[in-house]
């Protein structure tokens, strides 16, 4: 059903219409197993796309096919910039994917430099920048001016991000000691200092309490609205898929079951049944029954 | 509800456990009596994973006791404590990812020496039809919510006397969240399964749970039955919020 | 809950005693045909067990004691110090803040002033043996110390093959120098180029492995050149080697009894100590010269790449870095200094062979980085005084004649004390000396980041 909703739609969806990245087609095999399964999908310039689905369904599977840890067996991801200058993802080897085509990205279980302070790690994402600046190293070594305004900029650039992530009174402090919700932040930060195109965020808010998730939406509202990042998240925790995002794609079994707006998304009875498990209605009771104890304990 | 007299089955006394010099529990008493699900929640960094490993020795808690069937645990090592039947699916999850499905079921029953392995892998495949699919499937091949699932079905293979679980939810679709907290009530109404768990999902947490520990910066600052800790104004807008709503 | 504390790390006697004499029958068990038999050829050409029961007798009293003891008195005592430790040190006490400030600066100056202390108590005949076989063999081993850390402290690749690059700078300044007299200060950045050559040749087929598959590599690559160097007799003269290698000049003057030679032209009387001296600021000035680059190349991208590989190798490529790349130029770095050693080596020596460049070496030398504590400076010199000090003092055990008597070879017993030694540091630091990480740019306060922290990377 939710099938012919998007086929047959008169106009295309504000999304097909030069689209920051346009996968067309993607299969991804490892060995028998057929991980993604003929996948066509695009994600709008300026918006926020979420990709959710049951575990297993492949979402993190496309998420390294477009960052390049995976070869998709076949298929295409053409990647846009604002510019016009495009990129075919598969084509690319991983790290010019985030060089040149910028692509940045977080991970499930996060992946900071723990021994290393949060500066640190931000100045790291700036590799490329600053490589240049330093002369492949060679003047750098000499010690010449040139690198050290770089680096001037560089540093502002990570207490730039540092701010907006909450972080600032902890930038000499290694990654590894923040609690885990922090970490989460400043792998979106670090992502941020390669300043990209397309931000791919695997699950940013597992683990996370409510008040954390609302910050998060909060930093990646800022984030679309501020630099104009593109931003692909895999998510299961539906406060945030529903409230930020304008697209949501339903992955199962490798293969696309709906996609569309949030709210046809929610209401798709293959995405309630394949995944969210409840219908709108008992949703709501839950919040209903939340409400009166809330208000019992106020009387 | 559960029977609340008599020793509990696990008891955490006056429990401080320090990270080198950094304090992390500033002396946290917890009871778990026989047949309830008692839930701790709290901030990330309050020190919850840290209870939860302490309990099973390591960390070992540096001052206070714990007594598990009454008995000394505090300076059992891990392993021994594993072996009274104290099974855990921790944070992280540290599933095996060179074994297979199967065989990371077959490591969790080894306590149980394999008694009931055929009855309670087919268990674990109706809780988790998903981890069927994947039987002969490494577990490091497994997607991040599968390998989550596949944590708590191993520490379920051991026929635990108390089962702690560290965040189940952590990464899993709303549908198997559900599932999950489901059955863990179901098993505690039918064979009275004693459950001790983590979870940043608040809500869900105290609405299953008999009894629920607040903790902040290493202190229990709360405790009550789970309906009372929902009632409560400042549980509601620490961690049932989402603030900007 | 006071009384459940004293009674957890009071001494439980009665279980001690069983302990003790358990270690006991163990040792009996050991120590009972190794040390308590011992066969001697009499007259007739036969060999005739004598039983050492005092000995074995007196070894087991010390292993039963000394398990005793431990259990009784050593353990609870140092649980009880690191019970009061615990909370209350948050901060590291002054005396140790300034130890570590001072300890660098402070033990520059005094490497400075080495040599003309040890002349002016020893004079210059008497400071042959403290400058060169303390002095420069320390400094070349601090130097190849702090060469390998580019690349297994900082970039995390275990090199197990680092020998390799020593030898081909060695066997550089070596052929050259005897077949086209080439100046060793034109040939010592030479023998650095190809030895950085030779680091990326090995680098492109071993980038892709990882952990114990590039150990095992590296190590067979340490193995291939040595026995290169071995087979291919027509160059490098086999494993007779390479002799009389041109000395180094200071600026042309030669460390000789010639008219022009040194000791002529300063008007002293002739000494080999000059010579020694002035190779002992040679090679200082070249252990610095690593250290210098190194510090400054970890305050640059490629050096903070580097540690970011040793962190997270995936993460790095995420953030577009080109790890094929910054490996290669930590093999190249790392090889490059080895180079510069190695040239110094054999002019220092004036003779190479194959002998010099053995697992043995390569396996001392990681041994200086691990013990040291990966990535930090001060540590692996430390650790190389340590480890090259020690075996060189180990050479002076006569005094252990006093003791054992006349038969006692102490040669014998060098490696042991020194296998010992090692065992004991690792057991009582595990992270090596310096565990900590300093950090390479800071906004508000520099803070030393804890050892636990900071991955030792997997290749």
């Amino acid at each position: 059903m939710s099938e012919t909703l998007t086929m047959t739609r008169d106009a295309p969806m504000p999304w097909e219409n030069r689209p920051v990245l346009k996968v067309e087609h993607v299969f991804m095999r490892f060995g028998g197993l057929i991980a993604v399964n003929d996948l066509s999908f695009s994600v709008g310039r300026g918006d926020i796309t979420a990709l959710i689905g049951p575990n297993g369904a492949g979402k993190t599977t496309v998420f390294n096919c477009i960052t390049g840890f995976y070869k998709p067996t076949q298929g295409m991801l053409r990647l846009e910039h604002a510019d016009g200058s495009t990129f075919l993802l598969e084509r690319m080897p991983d790290f010019k994917i985030s060089a040149k085509a910028k692509v940045a990205r977080t991970f499930q279980n996060i992946r900071l430099f723990s021994g290393m302070t949060l500066l640190e790690n931000l100045l790291v994402a700036q590799h490329n920048t600053l490589m240049l600046a330093s002369g492949m190293t060679i003047l750098g070594v000499l010690g010449l001016p040139g690198y050290r305004n770089a680096e001037r900029k560089a540093v502002e650039k990570a207490k730039y991000w540092l701010e907006k992530t909450g972080l600032t009174a902890r930038a000499d402090d290694p990654a590894g000691d923040l609690p885990y919700g922090a970490q989460r932040r400043l792998e979106i930060a670090r992502a941020m200092c390669t300043e990209p195109e397309l931000l791919c965020l695997d699950e940013p808010a597992a683990g996370l309490n409510p008040r954390e998730s609302a910050e998060l939406n909060a930093l990646l509202l800022g984030i679309r609205e501020t630099e104009k990042t593109s931003i692909l998240l895999i998510e299961h925790d539906m406060s945030v898929v529903m409230e930020i995002s304008d697209h949501v794609i339903v992955l199962e079994y490798g293969t696309k079951i709906a996609d569309g707006s949030p709210t046809e998304v929610r209401n798709d009875p293959r995405v309630i049944a394949a995944y969210l498990g409840v219908d709108d209605e008992e949703v709501e009771v839950v919040e209903e029954t939340l409400d009166e104890i809330i208000e019992g304990a106020a009387t | 509800m559960t029977g609340q007299n008599g020793t509990p089955l696990l008891s955490v006394q006056g429990a401080k456990t320090y990270y080198g010099k950094i304090i992390a529990l500033k002396g946290v008493d917890v009871d778990v009596h026989q047949g309830e699900i008692v839930t701790l929640i709290g901030a990330n960094g309050a020190g919850k994973s840290t209870l939860m490993m302490t309990i099973c020795g390591n960390p070992r808690a540096r001052e206070g006791r714990i007594l598990f069937e009454g008995r000394d645990i505090t300076q059992m090592p891990t392993h021994e404590i594993a072996r009274l039947r104290i099974a855990q699916s921790p944070e992280g999850r540290r599933i095996f990812p060179r074994m297979t499905v199967l065989e990371n079921l077959q490591m969790g029953a080894a306590l149980d020496k394999l008694a009931h392995f055929d009855e309670d892998v087919e268990r674990m495949f109706t809780l988790f039809p998903r981890l069927k699919e994947r039987v002969a499937q490494r577990g490091g091949t497994l997607s991040g919510g599968e390998q989550q699932m596949l944590a708590i079905a191993r520490a379920l293979m051991a026929r635990p006397k108390l089962l702690m679980l560290d965040e189940p939810s952590l990464g899993l679709a709303p549908l198997i969240v559900k599932q999950i907290f489901d059955v863990i009530g179901e098993l505690n109404r039918t064979e009275g399964l004693t459950v001790f768990l983590v979870e940043q999902n608040a809500y869900h947490a105290l609405k299953l749970a008999h009894r629920g520990y607040v903790l902040v910066n290493g202190l229990v600052t709360m405790s009550g039955t789970g309906k009372e800790l929902l009632q409560k104004p400042e549980i509601r807008a620490a961690y049932l919020e989402g603030g900007a709503h | 809950m006071a009384d459940a504390i004293a009674k957890r790390h009071g001494p439980d006697m009665s279980a001690a005693v069983k302990d003790a004499l358990l270690s006991g029958l163990i040792a009996l068990g050991l120590f009972g045909p190794l040390v308590g038999l011992r066969t001697e050829q009499n007259m007739r050409n036969e060999l005739v067990v004598q039983g050492r029961w005092g000995l074995l007798a007196s070894v087991i009293g010390v292993i039963v004691v000394g398990r005793f003891l431990l259990l009784t008195l050593v353990w609870p005592a140092m649980a009880a110090r690191k019970e009061r430790a615990g909370p209350a040190s948050e901060t590291p006490s002054a005396v140790r803040q300034a130890v570590s400030r001072w300890f660098a600066p402070t033990s520059l100056v005094f490497l400075f002033l080495y040599p003309v202390i040890i002349v002016s108590l020893l004079g210059f005949q008497g400071s042959l043996k403290w400058v060169d076989n303390f002095g420069i063999q320390i400094l070349i081993y601090v130097m190849l110390g702090w060469g390998l850390n580019i690349v297994v402290g900082l970039a995390g690749l275990l090199d197990l093959g680092y020998v390799a690059f020593y030898a081909v700078g060695a066997y550089s300044y070596a052929l050259l120098s005897s077949h086209f007299g080439l100046s060793f200060w034109i040939l010592l950045p030479m023998a650095g180029i190809f030895a950085a050559l030779w680091g990326i040749l090995l680098g492109f087929p071993v980038l892709r492995l990882r952990g114990d598959y590039l150990a095992i590599v590296t190590l067979a690559f340490g193995e291939i050149i040595r026995l290169v160097l071995i087979n291919w007799r027509e160059l490098t003269n086999g494993s007779s080697g390479i002799s009389s290698i041109p000395k180094i000049t200071l600026f042309g003057i030669k460390f000789d009894a010639s008219p022009d030679g040194f000791a002529k032209i300063m008007d002293l009387p002739i000494s080999s100590a000059y010579y020694k001296i002035f190779l002992y600021y040679l090679i200082l000035l070249l252990a610095l010269l690593t250290a210098f680059v190194t510090i400054r190349l970890r305050k640059l991208p490629v050096g903070r790449a580097w540690e970011a590989l040793r962190e997270d190798e995936i993460a790095c490529r995420s953030l577009g870095i080109n790890t094929t790349n910054t490996k290669l130029t930590a093999f190249a770095l790392g090889a490059m200094f080895a180079g510069f050693a190695g040239s110094f080596f054999a002019a220092r020596q004036g003779f190479v062979s194959p002998e010099s460049f053995t697992f043995m070496e390569s396996a001392i030398i990681v041994a200086i980085v691990v013990l040291g504590g990966m990535g930090s400076m001060v540590g692996v010199a430390l650790a190389a005084v340590a480890m090259i000090g020690g075996t060189e003092l180990l050479r002076e055990l006569a005094f252990l004649k006093t003791i054992f008597g006349d038969n006692f070879n102490p040669d014998q017993f060098r490696m042991l004390i020194f296998g010992l030694a090692m065992v004991g540091i690792m057991i009582w630091k595990p992270r090596g000396f310096v565990s900590s990480r300093e950090p390479t740019i800071f906004l508000a306060e520099r803070k030393t980041i804890s050892g636990s922290l900071v991955k030792e990377g997997h290749g």
